[in-house]
């Protein structure tokens, strides 16, 4: 008996390796150890004997399951490795071979530019402000210390509406009459921004546009000078173009800032050692400053001994140009979309 | 404005080894440097040659072939690109190795297979004014000239100066004149500054006795100065006259009219010379022009005069002599024959000749200065000036002269406080700084009552200056912007975006993540551009467009996506996907002035169908948490293709629209392609309470699926079914799936199957059988019931 036993445990080895698939596995388990296996009618044998015999055949009965069961274990997982090699291997897949293209839109660099400008006043503590972009005189030019036939208002070419008397509904020119409304509908302390899309009567070319966007700040509170207003300029100055950007103020004239000023920033190109695209100053003009000016404040019912404020304001659509190096303003105004996927963010 | 440095020094003691470092001192001062020009630098190694021949280029019709001899008896070939030259003239050549004032180096090269070993020069070429119509010829064939090989410097007798473009602001009249510039300029610097007496030649007489002003219109004239200058000969001015007046942009033209311009440019005081024979008795009468006076200015246009508006100055017949402060008129021109003159320095009313030469349409450098406010003070030593420089051709000024008062603005001193200054500039000036910074510019400081008060008089030479925040800009200007410190103020506020603000970038993120890109098309629309995408015609005009193509202003964003999508198309980009966010303009609403803007949001998607537009606006109102809006397919969208739009209802309020645009549409616009197509009014669309987004927890239990499959009219919406299904489920539903349309046998015509998918799920328990049963009897029963649909086996 024990003798049958041994030699089915010294056989089997070489069965369950013999077995090339899962079947066949399944087939030499069940021949050694399944209820009509060989084990198992020896194992019907083993009541009959003595006592020692009987014990003696009973560990050697146990033994060569536990190995063949060990044998039968390790057989099956090199023989599932297998089989999954072969389904990974049938599924392979060139990853360069891709139909269809790019999914994801993109958003408009004046809105890049907007979006990045906003979130730096926002996080100096500013309000984002908006108004109409068709306004009345009062609110482009008159609150804002420029009467009718004033020289100064040929600062600006301005487009007409056609309602109402003549000249007095237009095209903002500019986005401080959103500097008005904040004042009339609110009061200060104010420490607020206005982006917005603003309108000359300009002949488009590479660096013109008769519609294009400027982002103005206005802050009144008491006690502001125009240390703060440079102050300011120079905070978002490294903010928005790094650290090694820094500010300049220029005196200039503006009817509804004194004193006015000409902000300049480092050339972005050079870092201000000079080169063509600032003409070797260093420098480049970004937009205009200033204190706002008495009249201003009282024509929005502020008595200017008490409240002092500044007002700063400044281009955006050149930002926009000079992030990608865009040499044509109008390639922003196309809708191609052969332009506007260069920017997906 | 330009200035030249040798000029300035006629003014102050100017240091002249560093014309950059002078020019920063102006951009600090707010008279920005646009350019610098150092005249008669880099001209070395340019030398007088002659013509000996003129051939032309044998493969090039806009350049001829010139041999000109540098003195050494050589034919030296040049290729030349003007034509002007002679054989025998004498004319500049740049040498081999010349680097011009602009920059380029001469090297020997072939031109279409010629040699050029150098270049003529034009006038601008050598940095001498704006002159490129030829070469400069230095002497004329035949004529006695320089040597050859004479440096062109010395030939021309060019003395090197430095020619400053200044950007000159609107609140700085003074600084309109070479004298004005070196005040503030000397000031600044510390150096004295001072304008030379004039020492013109005078004869005794007595010049009230042959001329008479009356100012009949006070408004208009401030002040007129009248004198008489004999002797006059017409004739060419003094070289040195003539260059700086190229140099600053004017013209040469005898040597009346340039005085009367250098005497502009150096003090700042426009002026006008009579030929004093041509006017009777020398009587001059200012006022307002009558209606419809008629008068021809010195360039020969007859102009009509509007009463109120142009002023004019009459001789003693009232007859228009001259529009006041704009141009003078023809029938007292200076003329050959001219041996007396009337000369007129006046001050003019700023605001009537900015508006009368804005009406005019004219525009000159006399008016410019008026309109900003000339010194009524330098009347006298302008017209003495004058006098000075036309001495040489023999002129002499007449003893005695006419000065007649109008109306000059009261100059009232200003109060100046020293705490005020340091408030408004964020310093901690001394008061001792008040004078020091403002006496040197003219202004005069006078201690006012209360400490650090000053009463300050105010130069005539500076209308623009009347308030203390005037004056308080003058102390920054001189005291340097750059030496102001740098103070960043605490804002007491909390930076934020409006909810607005933050929607609109939730929907830009949403729809970039859809795959489309914003455009900004231009707000501006053609006459008949609005009916093209099939819109009323009914929009805002604008009253001075630039061209026709931009007159209208848009009352919806789809002609100008539309015309995006051509533009892609015609460059061979179909399929595009875009939006914009932006205003609109309807007319005024009732009562308001202002036009009824709106802010809208579209997106069109071309070569996609309907259903494109509604899946992209599901995601916006999901994203946006927007209560459920109808798409009503009952109301007619304009130039929406009919069977394949609605409007986006809620409550009655018509938010937008969704669906394909027109084939008709799309056909006028050019476009082969299908076009999705959703607009929708972003105010009123957010003022609808959304973005809650509540919490519905989610059940641990097990949910379980009905696939229910429906009969149902065309006519019939599929939103009504779904509705109906939502209604009878109940609160078990958790999601509703249409997962099948299916048209055709043996579903009869008219009618489509609409399968659902309902996942039912109970928050506290497993559903059972009964429960499942129950909810599906329900929903076939309702649907059957309102919308008429049949349960499909």
């Amino acid at each position: 008996m024990i003798d049958d036993i041994t030699r089915i445990g010294a056989e089997a080895p070489g069965r369950i390796a013999a077995a090339s698939t899962l079947d066949e596995l399944r087939a030499v388990e069940a021949e050694l150890l399944g209820k009509k296996g060989e084990l198992t009618a020896l194992k019907k044998g083993i009541g009959a004997l003595e006592p020692e015999p009987r014990r003696q055949a009973g560990l050697a009965m146990n033994e060569v399951r536990a190995a063949i069961d060990a044998a039968v274990a390790e057989r099956r997982a090199a023989l599932e490795a297998a089989e999954r090699a072969v389904t990974l291997a049938a599924e392979r897949l060139d990853l360069t071979e891709v139909v269809g293209g790019r999914e994801r839109g993109s958003l408009h660099l004046v809105t890049q530019t907007w979006d990045r400008l906003v979130d730096v006043f926002t996080g100096m503590g500013f309000t984002v402000a908006e108004g109409p972009e068709v306004e009345t005189d009062w609110y482009n030019f008159e609150a804002l210390n420029i009467p009718a036939a004033h020289p100064a208002r040929g600062m600006w070419d301005t487009l007409y509406v056609d309602l109402g008397d003549p000249e007095t509904v237009l095209l903002r020119t500019h986005t401080s009459p959103v500097q008005i409304r904040v004042m009339t509908d609110g009061e200060p302390p104010i420490y607020a921004v206005m982006p917005g899309r603003v309108f000359r009567r300009d002949t488009a070319d590479a660096s013109h546009m008769p519609v294009f966007h400027q982002i103005e700040g206005l802050v009144v509170d008491k006690g502001i000078s125009f240390a703060d207003l440079a102050g300011t300029l120079e905070s978002f100055t490294s903010a928005y173009f790094g650290g090694s950007i820094h500010s300049r103020l220029r005196p200039s004239y503006f009817p509804f800032t004194e004193p006015s000023a000409e902000y300049d920033i480092n050339c972005l190109n050079c870092e201000g050692r000079g080169c063509r695209v600032c003409a070797n100053t260093g420098w480049l003009e970004l937009g205009g400053c200033g204190m706002v000016h008495p009249n201003v404040l009282r024509n929005v019912g502020l008595d200017p001994e008490d409240w002092t404020g500044f007002a700063f304001g400044f281009g955006l659509d050149r930002l926009a140009l000079m992030r990608h190096g865009v040499d044509d303003i109008r390639e922003m105004y196309t809708g191609d979309v052969r332009f506007l996927e260069q920017f997906p963010a | 404005m330009k200035v030249l440095l040798s000029w300035l020094r006629e003014f102050a003691p100017f240091p002249d080894d560093d014309p950059v470092g002078l020019g920063d001192v102006m951009s600090d001062l707010g008279m920005a440097v646009e350019s610098i020009d150092h005249i008669g630098e880099g001209l070395d190694g340019i030398v007088v040659v002659e013509v000996l021949d003129l051939r032309p280029h044998p493969n090039a019709d806009k350049i001829q072939l010139v041999d000109v001899d540098t003195g050494d008896g050589e034919a030296l070939q040049i290729c030349c690109g003007a034509f002007n030259m002679a054989v025998g003239d004498r004319v500049p050549l740049a040498t081999l190795g010349t680097v011009m004032p602009g920059g380029l180096e001469i090297a020997r090269r072939k031109l279409r297979g010629e040699w050029s070993n150098g270049m003529l020069c034009s006038g601008r070429e050598l940095g001498l004014g704006d002159d490129h119509s030829g070469i400069i010829v230095v002497a004329p064939a035949g004529e006695p000239g320089p040597a050859l090989g004479t440096p062109i410097g010395e030939a021309l007798g060019i003395t090197p100066d430095v020619l400053y473009d200044l950007e000159i602001n609107p609140n700085r009249p003074d600084a309109m004149s070479v004298a004005g510039v070196a005040r503030d300029l000397a000031a600044r610097l510390g150096l004295p500054f001072a304008i030379p007496e004039p020492q013109p030649e005078i004869v005794p007489g007595d010049a009230a006795s042959r001329v008479s002003v009356d100012i009949v219109d006070p408004d208009l004239c401030g002040r007129f100065h009248a004198r008489v200058i004999d002797g006059v000969k017409v004739e060419p001015s003094p070289a040195w006259i003539a260059e700086r007046l190229t140099h600053l942009g004017m013209r040469p033209i005898n040597n009346v009219v340039d005085a009367s311009n250098y005497v502009m440019l150096e003090l700042g005081q426009p002026n006008h010379t009579y030929d004093l024979a041509k006017l009777p008795e020398g009587a001059l009468r200012v006022r307002w022009a009558h209606p419809d006076e008629a008068i021809t200015t010195l360039d020969d246009v007859e102009r009509t005069l509007t009463a109120g508006r142009d002023g004019v100055i009459a001789d003693g017949t009232d007859t228009a002599v001259g529009i006041a402060g704009v141009m003078g008129g023809a029938s007292t021109e200076i003329s050959g024959t001219t041996t007396s003159v009337l000369l007129e320095c006046a001050w003019w009313a700023p605001m009537a000749i900015a508006v009368s030469s804005k009406f005019l349409g004219l525009r000159s450098e006399a008016s410019a200065r008026f309109e900003r406010g000339t010194d009524p003070e330098i009347v006298d030593l302008a017209a003495r000036r004058l006098a000075e420089l036309l001495a040489p051709s023999g002129a002499r000024l007449v003893e005695g002269s006419v000065t007649v008062d109008g109306q000059l603005p009261d100059r009232a001193p200003v109060l100046v406080r020293t705490a005020r200054v340091n408030r408004l500039l964020g310093t901690e000036l001394d008061a001792a700084e008040v004078p020091r910074l403002l006496e040197p510019i003219g202004f005069g400081v006078e201690p006012a009552a209360g400490a650090g008060e000053f009463s300050v008089t105010v130069p005539t030479f500076r209308p623009d200056t009347t308030t203390e925040t005037d004056v308080i800009e003058e102390i920054a200007r001189h005291h340097g912007y750059g030496r102001i410190p740098k103070r960043v103020p605490t804002s007491v506020q909390t930076g934020s975006l409006t909810p607005l603000q933050r929607d609109r970038r939730t929907i830009r993120q949403v729809l970039v993540g859809l795959g489309v890109h914003e455009a900004m098309p231009l707000p501006f629309l053609a006459p008949g551009d609005l009916a093209r995408a099939g819109l009323a015609a009914e929009a805002v005009t604008l009253t001075n467009p630039l061209a026709a193509e931009e007159s209208v202003l848009r009352t919806s964003l789809r002609p100008g996506l539309l015309r995006a999508v051509a533009y892609n198309e015609s460059h061979r980009t179909e399929g595009v996907a875009l939006f914009e966010i932006g205003k609109v303009f309807g007319l005024p609403l009732p009562g308001t002035t202002l036009p009824d803007e709106r802010e809208h949001l579209a997106v069109v998607l071309a070569g996609a169908e309907a259903t494109e537009a509604v899946k992209a606006w599901d995601v916006l109102r999901h994203t946006l948490g927007l209560p459920p809006v109808e798409i009503d397919q009952g109301r007619t969208v304009e130039g929406l293709h009919p069977g394949r739009s609605g409007a986006l209802v809620r409550d009655g309020v018509v938010l937008g629209e969704v669906g394909e645009v027109d084939p008709g549409v799309l056909d006028a616009m050019g476009i082969r392609e299908r076009v999705a197509w959703l607009q929708v009014d972003l105010g009123a669309t957010l003022a609808l309470p959304h973005g809650e987004h509540a919490y519905r927890p989610i059940s641990r239990y097990p949910s379980s699926d009905l696939d229910l499959a429906f009969e149902v009219d065309e006519g019939v919406p599929a939103a009504r079914v779904a509705a109906a299904i939502r209604g009878a489920a109940g609160e078990l539903l958790v999601d509703l799936t249409l997962f099948d349309v299916f048209r055709g046998a043996p579903v009869p015509d008219g009618r489509r199957s609409l399968a659902y998918r309902l996942r039912l799920q109970a928050a506290d328990h497993t559903l059972t059988d009964d429960e499942i049963t129950s909810v599906r009897d329900a929903v076939v029963d309702a649907v059957g019931g309102s919308v008429g649909a049949t349960l499909r086996a």
